[in-house]
Order: C-alpha cells, then sequence, then structure tokens
C-alpha cells in the first residue's frame, strides 16, 4: 500500500470535505427521523430534486445553483409541509404508522425517481459555475473548489439549522415535541404543527444538499438509492437528533470512504456506509454520540 | 421452613441520568400474596419489566424458582413460571379474544401440561367474564373488560408467579370484588401473587406482605397494617 | 379446509392454467405468464415477513438477484439442473437473510427496514465487484434448446418450474398463516413486547420469517437467467422488484396468503399490459402511484373490501 502523504494526506482532506458535505444531506432526516421518529427514506428523492431544480435554473436561467436553491427554499418547505399534513391526516392519528408510513414514503421515493426519469431521462445532468473546476493548492494538498464550497455552504447550512432549533420560539417548540409530544400536548400547544414546520425545514434542507450535490457531481435520477444507506449510517452513528452528532458521523463516513476510495477504488464505497450501519446498530444503537 | 419463589438482590434500572430503581431487594416466598404499592412515578412498573425481563436490568440479580434471571428474555422467564398483566392493556388487536388466550396456551401452556387448548381457553375467558365475547376483537371492548383479558392472557400460561399490575384500576365496587376474589382463588390454587394496586381497600384484604417504593427505593416491608402507619409511607402519599 | 385439500385444489387450479397455455400455444403467453408467476412469489415470500410479522423488508432485489446470480455462478462451474438450482438459490438467499436478520431484528422495526435497503445497494456493489459472473458488464447465459419433459421451447420448462413454485410458495404461506408459527407472527405484528410477555420467543420467529422469505425470493431468483439470457447487476438489483413485491400484497391485502396473489396476478398483469401498450416505466409509476393510494386510502387492501 502506498502510504506516501502525497496520497493519504488528499485522501484525508477530501474525506473532510467529503464529510461535511454529507452532514448536508442527512441534516434533514436527522430532524425529521432522529427528533419526529418519522422514517422518511424518501429524503434522497428530495435532495436529487433540489438537484434538478438548480439544474434548471442554472441551464435555463443562468443562476449560481447555490443561489438557486435558496431562492426555492419556501417551495420546499411547503412542498414538505404538504408531505407532512398527508403523513399526518392518514398514518400518525390513526396510530398505524409503522410499516404503511414506511411504504408510503417508499412510494414517493419511487414516485419521485421514475417521474425525473421520465422528464429528464437518465442522462448524466451537472452545473456550470466559477468554483467547479479550480482547487486551491497547499503543498501537496488539492482542495478542490467544487468539494470546498459544498462543504462550507453545508456546515454553514447545519450552523444555521442548530442556532434556529436552540435560539428561536419554534425552533425549542421542534425540541420540546422531540422529547416529549405529550407534555407538549397537555401545554395546549399543537405538535401537529410544530411537527409540520419541523418537517417542511426537513425537506426545505434537501433544496440546498441537492444544489451542492450537483456541484460535487454529475447527477441521474437513481443516484440519490446511493445516499440512503450513507444518511441512515449518519444518522443512526451519530446519535438520532443530534446536529453535532450528526456532522461528526458525517465526517467520520467520509474520511473513511475516502480513505475506501483511494486505495480500494471507489466502486466499494456503498458497502463502507453499509458496514458502519450495521456495525453501529450491532455494537452501539444509541450511536457513538446518542444521548438516547 | 419457608419456600422463596422469587428472589430479588440489588435491583438497579436507570434511564440516562434518571434512577428509576435504586439497590431493591425483595423476596417472596411461595405461595406468598405480596401487595406492592406507591405513588404514581416511584418505579412500581419499571421493577416489574425488570423482574419480567422486559428491561434489562442495569445492576443486581434476580433469582426465580432456583433460576437465574440475568440474560434470560422476557419469553423465557414466562416460560419458567412468571407471568404479569400490563398497567395499560396491550391486547393483540388483530386476533379475537379466543386467540389472544390461545397464544400463550399454545406457546407455554401446553409445555406445562394443558391437555385441551380450546377448552381452557374457554375456562380462562369464563373466569374473568369474557366467554361470551371469545369471538370479538379487543377493538370492541371497554377499558375495563380489556383489564380482564390482560388477567385472563397472564394465567394463561399457567404461571406460578402472577403479576397484576393495576388490574383493578377504574373498575366498580362489585368489579373491584370479582378481581379480588379471583385472585384469592388462583392464590388458594397455589400461585404467588404480586399485587400493583392503588385501591388501597384491596390491597389490605388481599396482602399478607406490603411493599412500598418511592422514588425507585424500598421504603417499607412488612405486616400491611404496620406499613401504612408509618411516617415515611403517609409522607410519600400525602406529602409532608 | 385442511392444508392437504387446500394443496390439490392449487394444483387442479395450477394444472388449469397450464393447460390453457399449453392449448392457446402462444410463446408470448408463457413469456408474460412467467413474469406474473414469479411476482405471486415474490409477493407472498415478501408477505410472510411483512405482512404476517409487520418487518417491511426493502431489499427483494438483494434476495432474487442472489438466487439469480448463484445460478450464474454454478451454470460456469457446475452445471445441474434447474430445479437443483432454485434449491440452491433458496439457501443462499435464505443463509443472507439468516444473517442479516440476526444482525438486525433484535432492533426496531424501522432499523431493520432502513438495513434492508441498504443491503440491496451492498449486494449490488458486491455483485458489480465479481467478475466471475460478469461484473458491471454483465453475464450470458445459453439457453438450453428444448424442455426437458414437456417438448417446445425451454420457456415453457420456465413456466411450469415457476408455476410449481407459486404453488409451493402459496400453500406454505397458508399452512403457515393458520398454524401457530402463523399466531406467533401475530402477535409480533401487533405488539412485540406483550408477544414476548405472553412467550412466544420473538427473535426466533422473526429469524425463521426472514429465512422463509428470503429463501422463497432466492428460488423465485434463480430461473431468470435463463429467462432474459443476459443479467447484469442494473437489472437484476432492479428497484421495480422492490416496490412490486411492496405494492402487490400492499394493494392486495397482507393480513391473508390470498392478498398478495390477487396484488400479483392483478399488478403483474396489467404491467405486462402496460409494458406493449404505453411503455414499461409508465407503468412502474402507476404501480408506485398505486401503492401510495392504497396505502393511503385502503389500508387493508382489496381483500378488506370483502370482509368485515
Amino acid at each position: 500500500m502506498d502510504l506516501s502523504f502525497d496520497l493519504w494526506g488528499n485522501a484525508l482532506v477530501s474525506g473532510v470535505l467529503l464529510g461535511g458535505f454529507y452532514a448536508a444531506v442527512t441534516i434533514g432526516v436527522s430532524i425529521s427521523f432522529g427528533m419526529l421518529d418519522i422514517v422518511n427514506i424518501a429524503h434522497p428523492a428530495f435532495i436529487i430534486l433540489g438537484s434538478y431544480t438548480a439544474y434548471i435554473a442554472n441551464s435555463v436561467f443562468g443562476l449560481d445553483p447555490i443561489l438557486a436553491s435558496v431562492i426555492l427554499l419556501p417551495a420546499f418547505y411547503l412542498l414538505g409541509a404538504a408531505i407532512y399534513t398527508i403523513y399526518d391526516v392518514s398514518f400518525e392519528r390513526r396510530g398505524d404508522a409503522a410499516i404503511r408510513g414506511l411504504a408510503f414514503f417508499f412510494g414517493i421515493l419511487f414516485i419521485t425517481e421514475v417521474t425525473l426519469s421520465l422528464t429528464f431521462g437518465v442522462d448524466y445532468r451537472l452545473v456550470e459555475a466559477p468554483y467547479v473546476g479550480p482547487s486551491l493548492h497547499w503543498g501537496v494538498i488539492d482542495l478542490p473548489l467544487r468539494l470546498l464550497v459544498p462543504c462550507l455552504v453545508s456546515l454553514l447550512l447545519v450552523a444555521t439549522l442548530q442556532v434556529f432549533m436552540s435560539h428561536t420560539f419554534v425552533g425549542r417548540a421542534i425540541q420540546a415535541v422531540a422529547q416529549d409530544p405529550q407534555a407538549l400536548r397537555l401545554m395546549a400547544a399543537n405538535p401537529s404543527r410544530i411537527k409540520r414546520v419541523a418537517f417542511g425545514l426537513s425537506i426545505a434542507s434537501a433544496s440546498i444538499a441537492g444544489a451542492i450535490l450537483i456541484i460535487i457531481q454529475p447527477v441521474e435520477p437513481s443516484v440519490g438509492r446511493d445516499y440512503i444507506g450513507r444518511i441512515f449510517a449518519i444518522c443512526v452513528m451519530g446519535g438520532l437528533g443530534s446536529f453535532a452528532g450528526t456532522v461528526s458521523a458525517a465526517m467520520a463516513l467520509g474520511i473513511v470512504e475516502s480513505f475506501t476510495a483511494t486505495y480500494y477504488g471507489p466502486s466499494w464505497s456503498p458497502a463502507v456506509a453499509f458496514g458502519f450501519l450495521l456495525l453501529t446498530l450491532a455494537i452501539r444503537p444509541a450511536g457513538l454520540f446518542g444521548r438516547r | 421452613m419457608t419456600d422463596t419463589i422469587l428472589n430479588a438482590t440489588g435491583l438497579g434500572k436507570r434511564f440516562g441520568g434518571f434512577v428509576a430503581l435504586a439497590n431493591i431487594d425483595l423476596s417472596i416466598d411461595r405461595g406468598e400474596r405480596l401487595g406492592l404499592i406507591g405513588p404514581n412515578g416511584s418505579g412500581k412498573s419499571t421493577l416489574v419489566n425488570c423482574l419480567c425481563g422486559t428491561l434489562r436490568n442495569d445492576s443486581g440479580q434476580v433469582e426465580f424458582d432456583g433460576h437465574a434471571l440475568n440474560g434470560l428474555k422476557a419469553h423465557q422467564r414466562t416460560r419458567l413460571g412468571m407471568a404479569r398483566s400490563f398497567q395499560l392493556p396491550r391486547p393483540f388487536h388483530t386476533l379475537t379474544l379466543a386467540e389472544n388466550v390461545l397464544v400463550p396456551i399454545m406457546y407455554v401452556g401446553r409445555a406445562h401440561g394443558v391437555p385441551d387448548p380450546r377448552q381452557r381457553c374457554h375456562e380462562l375467558l369464563d373466569m374473568v367474564g369474557l366467554a361470551d365475547k371469545s369471538a370479538k376483537r379487543p377493538g370492541d371492548l371497554t377499558q375495563i373488560e380489556m383489564r380482564k383479558l390482560e388477567l385472563a392472557r397472564a394465567m394463561a400460561s399457567e404461571p406460578r408467579l402472577l403479576i397484576a399490575d393495576e388490574a383493578m384500576a377504574g373498575l366498580s365496587h362489585q368489579e373491584v370484588d370479582d378481581i379480588l376474589a379471583l385472585l384469592m382463588r388462583l392464590n388458594e390454587q397455589g400461585i404467588t401473587i404480586i399485587m400493583i394496586e392503588h385501591i388501597m381497600r384491596a390491597v389490605l384484604a388481599f396482602s399478607q406482605r406490603l411493599v412500598v417504593l418511592t422514588a425507585g427505593r424500598k421504603i417499607a416491608d412488612g405486616d400491611p397494617r404496620e406499613v401504612i402507619r408509618q411516617p415515611d409511607v403517609v409522607a410519600a402519599y400525602l406529602g409532608s | 379446509m385442511a392444508n392437504l385439500r387446500f394443496i390439490l385444489i392449487l394444483l387442479v387450479v395450477a394444472a388449469a392454467v397450464f393447460g390453457g397455455v399449453f392449448l392457446v400455444d402462444n410463446d408470448y403467453l408463457y413469456f408474460a405468464g412467467y413474469v406474473v408467476l414469479q411476482y405471486v412469489v415474490l409477493a407472498t415470500a415478501w408477505n410472510i415477513l411483512g405482512g404476517y410479522t409487520g418487518y417491511v423488508n426493502f431489499g427483494t432485489a438483494a434476495f432474487f438477484a442472489l438466487g439469480a446470480y448463484s445460478t450464474v455462478a454454478l451454470h460456469k462451474a457446475l452445471p445441474m439442473p434447474l430445479p437443483l438450482m432454485m434449491l440452491v438459490g433458496g439457501v443462499v438467499s435464505g443463509v443472507i437473510g439468516l444473517g442479516m436478520g440476526y444482525l438486525t431484528l433484535r432492533l426496531r422495526g424501522t432499523f431493520f427496514s432502513i438495513a434492508t435497503l441498504a443491503m440491496a445497494v451492498v449486494m449490488q456493489t458486491l455483485i458489480t465487484n465479481w467478475n466471475y459472473v460478469g461484473g458491471s458488464r454483465g453475464a450470458y447465459v445459453l439457453r438450453p434448446s428444448a424442455s426437458p419433459i414437456l417438448g417446445g421451447d425451454y420457456i415453457r420448462y420456465l413456466f411450469l418450474v415457476m408455476l410449481l413454485l407459486s404453488v409451493i410458495a402459496v400453500a406454505t404461506a397458508r399452512a403457515i398463516q393458520f398454524s401457530q408459527l402463523g399466531y406467533g407472527f401475530a402477535t409480533i405484528r401487533d405488539d412485540e413486547g406483550a408477544a414476548e410477555a405472553s412467550g412466544v420467543p420473538t427473535l426466533r420467529l422473526k429469524l425463521l420469517a426472514t429465512v422463509l422469505s428470503g429463501a422463497f425470493m432466492g428460488m423465485a431468483g434463480a430461473p431468470l437467467p435463463y429467462y432474459v439470457t443476459y443479467l447484469d447487476p442494473a437489472s437484476g438489483f432492479s428497484l421495480s422488484y422492490a416496490v412490486n413485491t411492496i405494492a402487490m400484497p400492499l394493494i392486495g391485502g397482507t393480513s391473508t396468503w390470498a392478498g398478495p396473489v390477487i396484488g400479483a396476478v392483478l399488478l403483474g398483469t396489467m404491467q405486462q399490459v402496460a409494458t406493449v401498450t404505453i411503455s414499461s416505466a409508465l407503468s412502474l409509476l402507476i404501480v408506485g402511484l398505486l401503492l401510495v393510494l392504497f396505502v393511503i386510502a385502503a389500508p387493508r387492501g382489496i381483500v378488506g373490501w370483502f370482509r368485515r
């Protein structure tokens, strides 16, 4: 094995940047699954949707993809709110969530993927922006901007959400609902409304995650499926609902994946996430950083 | 010469930072009628869950009828002869009442020598007064009927130790007497019974010994009439 | 109705089906019928775990494709009659189901479901990297020129084999449903904690359900290479298998053996028709939409319309 600093140094840096990006991809599920206990396995589909909306904004209107994703945040938020309302009325209220809720989201995942295939075909799409291409250099270490910018945007996104959760009334209400929905009900607040806000935020984050995804790699409809394992592996490892845990676990996964890709080839990457997931579930289901 | 059927020593359980049970010692003789009381949140149900294996205790040992229970799963403990009813009834919603009761008979009771499952099922439902509803589903029952179903289902595993967790909550005076009489009959057949209740007259009428839990600790263990006069027991219920 | 009588009725129905297709003597019917029967097996297999115990498996493709690829490997290394290959496929998938179940079934059902989804991706990765079976380029499998026993095109034999597998699968599902095992499964679905307290060995039963389910899926996948003659990971692990296998029981009705059969026959036939009239992608979309619709509006499925 080639242990030159050149190789593993770059693997490490790429891993950190990739891990930062994975945090953005996962943060939405940290909210929906970690805090609201809703197994939204369709989240990757919304991310891909975000990729395609960014792509259209970029190719048709010449907009910067990240800017476009921010402009589209309200639309994604409303989409999330709508889906939560359907979920709430159909499953949560009837107390029959488990199997049918899962099937519901699986159906949504599938419908979204097929619809995107029918609309855009299965060709890979990419975006053009000034930072897709150039790299910074620091000695032998390369810092590709197409990884660096998404990483920074991602961390900014997570930080913003964390601030929102801790320092706004709505954010704290969401945390309250996550911890004890019964108590909230007794205090005359309506858990459903607060959960709707939270779920809306969760899907809104997918808009940004999708935009930075298509900056990092070309996207076609089935790409979302590669991320399901990663997202839930990070969520479980990071301890459901803990943002700091999510970022740490995302970094860990990014680094291990990067090393695996560098030394064994990129085709093994999907197996890394699954290995992490199984390991965590087998040893410490509360997650490495979890409190539950 | 007493014969201990259950012996728990140093039982402890915490949830995160919250200590639900702290160093509980509990010893029960075969055939005894034990009452377990305490204010809400004192750890009674946690204790039951730890004894039965639904929750894993963090510390301490439990011995039942000569078997060490640590590490055994709930279904194994049930097979050894421990049964419990749930405080909030947990019936099998898609099965009929008869099928609800048949399940423990099939999986446990038969091994303990039940010759005719269907007949035993009918007996048990009859015992709690639900025989005429045997083809209905739990969704059609009242809360009180569901509690009775809980008891019937617990008895279906032919236990030697039965833990009745607030089986009388919400019942009328007459119904409390009926359940009381039922539990007495079961005890006369040799079944050791732990009764967890808030209804004082039932606890006092039933128990040979009374144990009091407060905030995860055992604060009293002895003759029921003396225990309820203890100052710390009175304080726990009424506040000091 | 006793199990033996049920099997006899099934065999009569199967004989009638085969007789009908044989008389029409149109090869296309055999091809289309094979797919529908394959889904009868897959849907029934899925339901043993998902419908009876309530543990949702999203990774149908993994068990199914594993069966297919074990055939590919055997075909190269040690050719043997198809029924034996199906047994091997069943054993392989069953063992994988056991391993995965052992790791994940002690946790909440949702974790199990997520793990199945991730596992499908990983299996696909492993197969894609395994050059012996063709890797990402795929593998060509020569179909024998004639049917054993029946004569005529080999597809007749494939159809017959899948028909018999359907009979076995449905008979097994029904036998389980009305047995002590079936009640045990139902209690796990209704309230696992209460089931444990009632003396049901839940982990053991869940493992059994997973192994049975996986094994049948593997057996359903084993003849696939001979059916398609060219197999690559993308098509073997296609998400359409997962969606169909879930949609069919949920739409037909998960509480009984008849639901998956109804769902598979209806949806399978609909897709075969749609594939030639509109497009296969569009027909898949319809399946997805129906799944969501039924899950929201008709949770007990078609079977539920005819019950209380």
